[in-house]
Order: C-alpha cells, then sequence, then structure tokens
C-alpha cells in the first residue's frame, strides 16, 4: 500500500493543509514509510478482538443539568486573532 | 563535591528555616540566566512572577500555613495552561497564546506551595523523541551538548540534569517522560492513565496522555504525585478513587519481589551499552532481594505500528482546534474560510505535526478505518492482555527505557522512522494505560546516561516508586551530575 500524489492532496485537503506542490514528493515520501509502518498489524489475526478504544474501562459521569462555568467570554476573546463586539472575526462565508 | 539538591532537601531546609522560598528561587534564577542559553531547556522565564510566588510560600510558611512542599521551586512544561504564563506548546501556532485558565495539575501545584521556575521546551505538540521539532529550538542534553535531551519532555529532564530545577512536570503519550528522563539520567513516572487530569493540559492523543512528574529520584517523583494526582470531574477520564500516598512503599524491602523481564525487551535490538548497565541495575535488584522471572509480551513488537495509527489519529482530531479563528496563529494573508484554515495550519505547524495530522487524517478517512484503526485498536487490547497475563508471574516488569542512548542532534532528520523505532519499549505502556517509569541504570559509551523502565500493573506506583527508591538507596547513578552542571 502506497500513497499516491493525488491521494496525498487529498488527506492534505481533508487536514486542512496547505500543500505546495513541491512539498508533495517528500510529504509521499514520509507518509509512505509511515504507512510501510503500519501495514504491520496486518499481520496479527484480531479475529473475535473487541477494539480498545481507551485505556480504561470508563463510564462516562452524567452531571446535573445546570450552568457551572462563570462567563468568561472577554478573558477566552482575548487570546483570539480577530475579535469584534463580543464575535470572533472570518472571511465572509455567505455572500 | 555535595550531593545534588532534591525536592525533599530543599523541603527540609524551608522546614528548618535553612533558606527562604524567595532564596530558593534566586538561586535557581541565577543559575538559568547563566547555564540556560547553552542548553535552551526554558523557554520562558519571568523573575518578577517566580519571585511572587516565592514571597506568597513564605508568608504562608511565615503564617504557620505551609504545606510539606510549600516554597519548593519546580519547572512546567509548556503544554499545562498556566495563568501568567504562555503556553505555547513548541508550536508557532501557539506563540501568542497565554491561557486564561490554569490547569488542573497546574492548580494543584500551586495549591502546594510550589513556586514555578519557569516553562521548558518541548516537541512540538508533544510530538518527537528528541526535543528538535520545537519551534523554540532544539533542547541540548547536559551530558554532551551534541546529543538530543529526549522528547517530548525534553526541556524538563535537561532543566532538571543541568540542575536548573529540582524537578518538573512532564507529560507521557508515547513515553515523553520516560524517554527523556533516560537519556538525561533522571528520574520520571507516567501514572496509570487517568490518574492525573488532563484538564488544562494541551491534547496530542487523548486516549494515551498523562501528566506525572520528573525529578532526580524515585523520592522526589512519589512526594510530586501526591501533589499532582486525584479525581478532577473536569477531565471525563480522571478516575475517581481514593486518594493515596504514593511515599507509602518507599521503605517497603525488596525480598521477595518478582521482576518479570519480558525477553521481547531483551532482544538484539538494544544496543551493548544499554544491555550492559540494565543487567548490571538488575543484579543489583536481585542482590536486595528481588528474584527475575522470564516473561512474555508475545505482541510487544507491534506497539510502535499500532501507537502510529492511533496517536495520529487521535491527533488529526485534537489538532483540528487550531482553525486561526478562537486563539493562535493566524495566516497573514488569506481568501475565504477554507483558505484562511489551510494557510494558517500550513505555516503554524512544523513537519513533523504535519506528518501525523496527515497519516491521521488518511486511516480515519473513508475506506481505511476498519484496515487502520479498528485493527489498531483491536492490537491495542491484545497488547494490554499480553501485560494482564504478564503480571499473573510477577509484580513489576522491568527492562530497558530505549534500546540506545541519546541520538546525536540531527542524527534523525531524514528519518523519522528510526525515531519512532526508538520508543519500542514505551508504547505498550501508555497503549495498555500502565504506570511506567525510568531511573538512572548507569551509563553507557560517551558517557550517556542509561534508563531503566519500572512498569507496574494498573494503580501499582507506590510499589514501583517504592522499588525505584530502594534501588536508588544502593545505587548513586541518580545523584550524578553533568560536568559542567
Amino acid at each position: 500500500m502506497s500513497l499516491t500524489d493525488q491521494e496525498v492532496r487529498h488527506v492534505a485537503k481533508l487536514a486542512r493543509i496547505e500543500l505546495p506542490d513541491a512539498e508533495i514528493e517528500r510529504t509521499r515520501s514520509h507518509l509512505n514509510a509511515m504507512l510501510g509502518l503500519i501495514e504491520q498489524l496486518q499481520a496479527i489475526d484480531t479475529t473475535g478482538v473487541e477494539p480498545m478504544a481507551h485505556a480504561t474501562e470508563l463510564v462516562l459521569r452524567l452531571r446535573e443539568d445546570r450552568v457551572t462555568e462563570p462567563d468568561r467570554r472577554d478573558a477566552c476573546q482575548a487570546v483570539a486573532p480577530a475579535v469584534e463586539n463580543g464575535l470572533y472575526l472570518v472571511p465572509k462565508v455567505i455572500e | 563535591m555535595s550531593a545534588p539538591e532534591t525536592v525533599k532537601s530543599l523541603a527540609a531546609k524551608l522546614a528548618a528555616g535553612e533558606a527562604s522560598a524567595v532564596e530558593l528561587a534566586q538561586d535557581y534564577l541565577a543559575k538559568i540566566r547563566a547555564a540556560n542559553p547553552a542548553i535552551n531547556a526554558y523557554v520562558e522565564t519571568s523573575e518578577d512572577t517566580t519571585l511572587a510566588e516565592a514571597r506568597a510560600a513564605d508568608a504562608l510558611r511565615a503564617e504557620g500555613r505551609a504545606g510539606p512542599l510549600t516554597g519548593v521551586p519546580l519547572a512546567h512544561k509548556d503544554i499545562f495552561c498556566q495563568t501568567g504564563w504562555h503556553a505555547r506548546c513548541g508550536s508557532k501556532m501557539l506563540e501568542s497564546f497565554a491561557a486564561p485558565y490554569d490547569a488542573s495539575l497546574i492548580e494543584r501545584s500551586r495549591a502546594a506551595g510550589l513556586v514555578t521556575l519557569g516553562r521548558t521546551n518541548m516537541d512540538e505538540f508533544a510530538m518527537g523523541s528528541t526535543n528538535e521539532s520545537s519551534y523554540y529550538g532544539a533542547v541540548r542534553n547536559p551530558w554532551n551538548t551534541g546529543h538530543v535531551p529526549g522528547g517530548s519532555s525534553g526541556g524538563s529532564a535537561a532543566a532538571i540534569a543541568a540542575g536548573l530545577a529540582p524537578a518538573a512536570s512532564g507529560t507521557d503519550t508515547g513515553g515523553s517522560i520516560r524517554q527523556p528522563a533516560a537519556f538525561c539520567g533522571i528520574s520520571g513516572i507516567k501514572p496509570t492513565y487517568g490518574v492525573v487530569s488532563r484538564w488544562g493540559m494541551i491534547a496530542y492523543a487523548s486516549s494515551l496522555d498523562q501528566g506525572g512528574p520528573m525529578a532526580r529520584t524515585a523520592e522526589d517523583c512519589a512526594l510530586l504525585l501526591n501533589t499532582f494526582a486525584g479525581f478532577d470531574e473536569r477531565d471525563s477520564t480522571s478516575l475517581q478513587r481514593p486518594a493515596e500516598d504514593y511515599t507509602r512503599a518507599l521503605a517497603q524491602p525488596l525480598a521477595g519481589l518478582r521482576i518479570g523481564l519480558p525477553k521481547e525487551f531483551f532482544g538484539d535490538g538494544m544496543a551493548d551499552d544499554v544491555r550492559a548497565a540494565v543487567e548490571a541495575a538488575l543484579a543489583t535488584f536481585r542482590s536486595l532481594g528481588a528474584v527475575t522471572v522470564d516473561v512474555s509480551l508475545p505482541r510487544a513488537g507491534y506497539a510502535v505500528p499500532a501507537y502510529y495509527v492511533i496517536a495520529p489519529a487521535e491527533a488529526s482530531s485534537n489538532l483540528s482546534r487550531y482553525d486561526g479563528v478562537r486563539y493562535g496563529y493566524r495566516a497573514p494573508e488569506y481568501g475565504n474560510l477554507d483558505d484562511m484554515y489551510a494557510k494558517t495550519r500550513a505555516q503554524g505547524f512544523g513537519a513533523e505535526v504535519k506528518r501525523r495530522i496527515l497519516i491521521g487524517a488518511y486511516v480515519l478517512s473513508h475506506g481505511y478505518y476498519d484496515a487502520y484503526y479498528l485493527q489498531a485498536q483491536k492490537v491495542r487490547r491484545l497488547i494490554a492482555q499480553d501485560y494482564e497475563a504478564a503480571f499473573t508471574q510477577c509484580d513489576l516488569i522491568m527492562g530497558p527505557t530505549t534500546p540506545n542512548t541519546a541520538y546525536r542532534i540531527g542524527q534523525n532528520d531524514e528519518d523519522p522512522m528510526a525515531m519512532y523505532l526508538g520508543d519500542i519499549y514505551t508504547t505498550s505502556v501508555n497503549l495498555a494505560g500502565l504506570p511506567g517509569m525510568s531511573i538512572p541504570a548507569g551509563f553507557g559509551a560517551g558517557g550517556l546516561p542509561v534508563g531503566l523502565q519500572i512498569v507496574g500493573r494498573w494503580f501499582d506506583e507506590a510499589r514501583m516508586l517504592g522499588a525505584a527508591h530502594q534501588f536508588q538507596q544502593a545505587t548513586d547513578w541518580h545523584l550524578r551530575t553533568p560536568p559542567a552542571a
């Protein structure tokens, strides 16, 4: 299994990371090396094995449905790249 | 030469009135000013902030309200959100980020009166085993500055080895506390998953990430784990268990302790100098009354491949939050929203982080999820079951922490796979969620430190720390300091 340039571009698009043409070849080579490593997993018979999604068998706790966090909007927005009137600014999405 | 200071020795000085927290802080800040430029262990210091914390600790003591560690200085890995400091996580993406809240570990550290000396360097988003992926420059190993300190908690390990902090916080997703501890000749423990809250600890791979202490001695690790551990309702994976005293088994003799030696950890991949040091350490354990038994972890060799599916998959999801909208870096020029995301992430992330996000996105993508991600999760269960079976025959498992001593700087530049495979003994412990630690076991070629890994059953940290402490009563590797320190 090895990735084509087109697959590398597709994955980069999924991950929202711009990948200039000049970086495709090097990226492809590194990703294929990683795939070569993880391909080894195919050698193990896992028939009937339950996937282990977490390190411990967790039961999610429930809590009362009430407000527990104070309003810290200003402190949280102070670290944002662009805000105005309490709103995060992004390029226009709807024309 | 006198023995280096420890958390315990500094706490005793403070309790006896032989030193104030301010004096200790000033002493360390002077050492950091002098020695940090050469090793780059700290990425941020703020003498005013440190001294204000120290004055507050001294005031608590004057009022008779000091705890056992009040006034002891330590460093925090730059992955923990901490008000008054940046939390840059080794990344350009978070260069401007200063958290508006304290991580749980920081809250606990503050409540204990520990004084922050500064923030330690790390691989970008904790992804790396050499500290070379930090946007803020590589950290140098104090034992030989041509070598790496390990990673990702390399700044913490190097700071302790160089005498620029008596202890530090670290995090460990695939070995990031244990491997740098081994490379720098210090002690460090990754607790059982869920023992230390992840709240406010910047996420890499959430089902594997675990914070813990790094220090010179196992005893110091136990004292600090008492501070860091505890239930936290804000972390949905924090375990609701009664508080325990991790120092309780320090005086426990080793007679009858059964140490399992997995044959898979003693195979061909290990360098001769590492093998010699580890064998000598095991002989010391036997001379102290422990018995060694051969055990097997048949699927251990698949831990690195399983890790490089699971960790990048979780990372690709966790790191989707860096979108240039709510915090951190935003590209200066862009077109539409999608273009802003793509340029922000292309410019804000380094090469190693991008690789892991991309492979993570791939293994989770349509058509490959079952073959890679689910298969890795199934192998993860088999690896955990192997440990469970081995622990029916022994109380602790020991072996080398790493197959080699510290890499040369730049050694793995063109071959990241070689670096990945260096985590062969540590990643399985995270996959199984078990506690693991590394303690100094001697020195290899060129005077570089060798680490001994100790793995325990779930929640068996006290026994591990006790065994490590007994070993450290019989050896002095943990007290050795590099020539320059």
